[in-house]
């Protein structure tokens, strides 16, 4: 199947993710958390979806679950209109070629007794992507991609700065040639200083390579500078979704404008809305919609019925029954 | 601005902090020189390895004496603290001075409830009955606004959420009414929504309780936030200092153009690329001779080999070479309208 227009690049639908707790050996026991509760995201060929929320937002779980990393509960998920829900191992092999994965942390990703050259160059073998006498010059062409001189092939990982440990993490997802990179919190270990280069990196090799990501990061401003498209999350559910600066301007729901008025800015400007209160546990979610405890603007119907994400004007999608006026 | 019959809350003058390591001596802190006044917002800004968790913990006496040597004078209200006996030093240590770590499970013990722990701290400090001292504990956990503190009381660190953890420990902190809260990236752990109330709560502690806080962070936002005056650290030394308004105004380093020029803006246009600045910090054992910043500095020139010129002893002041016209032109560079992306 040819990806066109209409077929996103990766598609999940109602895709669910629960964990038993407390599960002992009697029958019946334990309960069961909704990590992501029913998620439908379409993401598409050459966009940077910006994926935001506080931890235990679901976030890292989804992006983990539209990776395969970890098996899925329910719904689907579709990688160039293929069905790969229930693919075994064997099967989503390719697709993994595909589809790669940068973590948070460098250090625990990177393994410390191997060369960068080892660990860059056993994809290329198992995956047999290059003939074993072009392994070398794709290693150098990688290096020089993420910014990296050549000899530091030859360099274990603790001989590494963060940020260059986690320019090595990057050049490991680019060694398969993927077309859809999830990255999860991929700079929120780096210094200030170092984070900027290695956003302004992202940005390169997307313009270079023609990549797809899928962003993950809690920190606002990041997911702004990288995104073309913004997905909200609170408790497992995508409240809203939208055009990256369109969003930032005129947020719809009001989890969005709270979140966004919690950043601390540079130059003071706009009230602060400071939120009650925690996120609510998982494993007892709100029976309405899933921000009705702390929202300032919730009614009865809020606290019995869940919205539903609702699509807009200007491919904006909101789940709240009294949206905010732009 | 000094007020030569009352002592400064905390003076730190000339601060020299370095390790023995298996290659030698490495001096971690160079030249550090601040102090603070009662009621005061200090906020101590660097990346990592730049010395600012470093230099607090040594003046507080919180590291090791057999691999760390303190060098310089530390003195609170008058008094000096430096190298002072342990015994002497927790008398002053979570009374007049407490402690809030960046990480709140490290400064609790998983295995007694958050109340044991406050009733704990209260009564090594005064001498008041067990039920007074709870009464006391349930009212700080109200303050810092956990819901039902009294249930709160008598929970175990691992049942709370990391926010209400933090609050847990900033009740205790403030269970002696402390002169000064030292902060050690109190809010880097937490969400953006949790970070807000623990912000407001501290500028509440401080309007309410006058206590002084030093908050050391890393991110310029929260300084923002919070700050009356900031010192910006770098390699082991203040580069720069001077009060939030000024800084903010007219930051006059080279690296502190950096980091604020660094930051991805959540509103306005979004830069095409964002300005970084090249290389990385270094970390103690190769901190550049000369100006520590000049290998990563744009405009670095001859003199930048040598040492700048001490800080003076008051206003707002840079550790440059540069003169006020190159920094104004060095800063209208970097903050003039940045291009935007299509």
């Amino acid at each position: 199947m040819t990806p066109s227009k209409a077929t996103p690049l990766l598609e999940a639908r109602e895709l669910s993710k629960r964990y038993m707790v407390g599960k002992t050996f009697m029958p019946g026991s334990g309960r069961a958390v909704h990590a992501v509760d029913k998620v439908s995201l379409s993401v598409w060929a050459g966009e940077t979806v910006g994926l935001v929320g506080e931890s235990g937002s679901g976030k890292s779980t989804l992006g983990r679950c539209l990776t395969r990393l970890y098996d899925i509960s329910g719904g689907q998920l579709l990688y160039e209109g293929e069905d790969i829900s229930e693919a075994t191992a064997r099967e989503l092999l390719p697709i993994r070629r595909k589809m790669q994965m940068i973590f948070q942390d460098p250090s625990a990703s990177l393994n410390p007794r191997r060369r960068v050259r080892d660990m860059l160059a056993e994809p290329l073998a198992v995956h047999k992507i290059r003939p074993r006498n072009e392994i070398g010059d794709r290693l150098a062409e990688l290096m020089g991609l993420v910014g990296l001189p050549v000899e530091y092939l030859d360099r274990y990982p603790h001989e590494f700065s963060g940020g260059q440990r986690q320019r090595i993490g990057i050049a490991r997802a680019l060694a398969m040639e993927p077309q859809l990179i999830v990255a999860d919190e991929p700079v929120s270990a780096l210094d200030v200083s170092v984070q900027a280069q290695v956003v302004n990196l992202f940005a390169d090799l997307r313009e270079r390579l023609n990549l797809t990501y899928v962003f993950i990061a809690h920190d606002l401003g990041v997911v702004r500078q990288v995104s073309t498209r913004v997905v909200v999350m609170y408790l497992g559910t995508i409240v809203e979704m939208g055009e990256t600066e369109s969003l930032f301007a005129a947020p719809a729901h009001p989890y969005t404008r709270a979140l966004l008025s919690a950043i601390p800015r540079l130059s003071a400007s706009g009230e602060r809305i400071v939120l009650e209160g925690d996120l609510p546990s998982p494993l007892d979610p709100p029976k309405g919609c899933v921000f009705s405890t702390r929202c300032p603007l919730a009614t009865d119907l809020c606290r019995n019925e869940r919205p539903k994400l609702t699509a807009g004007a200007n491919g904006r999608s909101v789940a709240c029954h009294t949206p905010l006026a732009s | 601005m000094t007020d030569p019959i009352r002592p400064a809350l905390l003076d730190v003058d000339h601060l020299k902090v370095s390790f023995a390591t298996d290659r030698g001596r490495v001096t971690a802190i160079n030249d550090v020189s601040f102090r603070i006044d009662d009621g005061e917002f200090v906020a101590i800004v660097g990346e990592s390895g730049s010395g600012k968790t470093v230099s607090l913990l040594s003046i507080l006496g919180l590291t090791d004496r057999r691999t760390t040597f303190v060098e310089g004078t530390a003195a609170f209200r008058g008094r000096p603290i430096l190298g002072l006996p342990d015994r002497e030093l927790r008398r002053i240590r979570g009374k007049q001075i407490a402690f809030i770590p960046q990480d709140p499970l490290t400064a609790l013990t998983p295995v007694h409830t958050i109340g044991w722990q406050i009733v704990e701290q209260i009564r090594t400090h005064e001498t008041v009955s067990k039920e007074a001292a709870k009464k006391r504990a349930i009212e700080l956990l109200d303050e810092v606004g956990l819901p039902n503190p009294a249930a709160a009381f008598g929970r175990y660190p691992h049942q709370l959420s990391g926010g209400m953890r933090q609050r847990a420990v900033i009740a205790m902190a403030l269970s002696c009414n402390p002169a000064l809260l030292v902060a050690d990236e109190p809010t880097t752990a937490l969400d953006v929504t949790v970070q807000a109330q623990v912000l407001d709560l501290l500028k509440r502690l401080r309007r309410d309780h006058g206590s002084a806080i030093i908050l050391i962070t890393h991110d310029m936002g929260v300084v923002a936030e919070v700050a009356d005056r900031v010192m910006v650290m770098y390699a082991g030394r203040v580069i720069e200092r001077g009060t939030a308004r000024e800084i903010f105004a007219a930051p006059e380093h080279p690296y502190t153009w950096g980091l604020m020029a660094s930051i991805p803006p959540v509103e306005g246009p979004r830069p095409h690329r964002l300005p970084s600045i090249p290389g990385t910090p270094p970390t103690p054992a190769n901190i550049p001779p000369g100006c520590a910043f000049a290998p990563r500095c744009a405009h670095r020139f001859a003199p930048c080999a040598g040492l700048p010129p001490a800080l003076s002893a008051s206003g707002h002041d840079a550790f440059c070479f540069l003169d006020d016209n190159a920094r104004a032109a060095g800063r209208a560079a970097l903050f003039a309208a940045p291009e935007t992306a299509a």
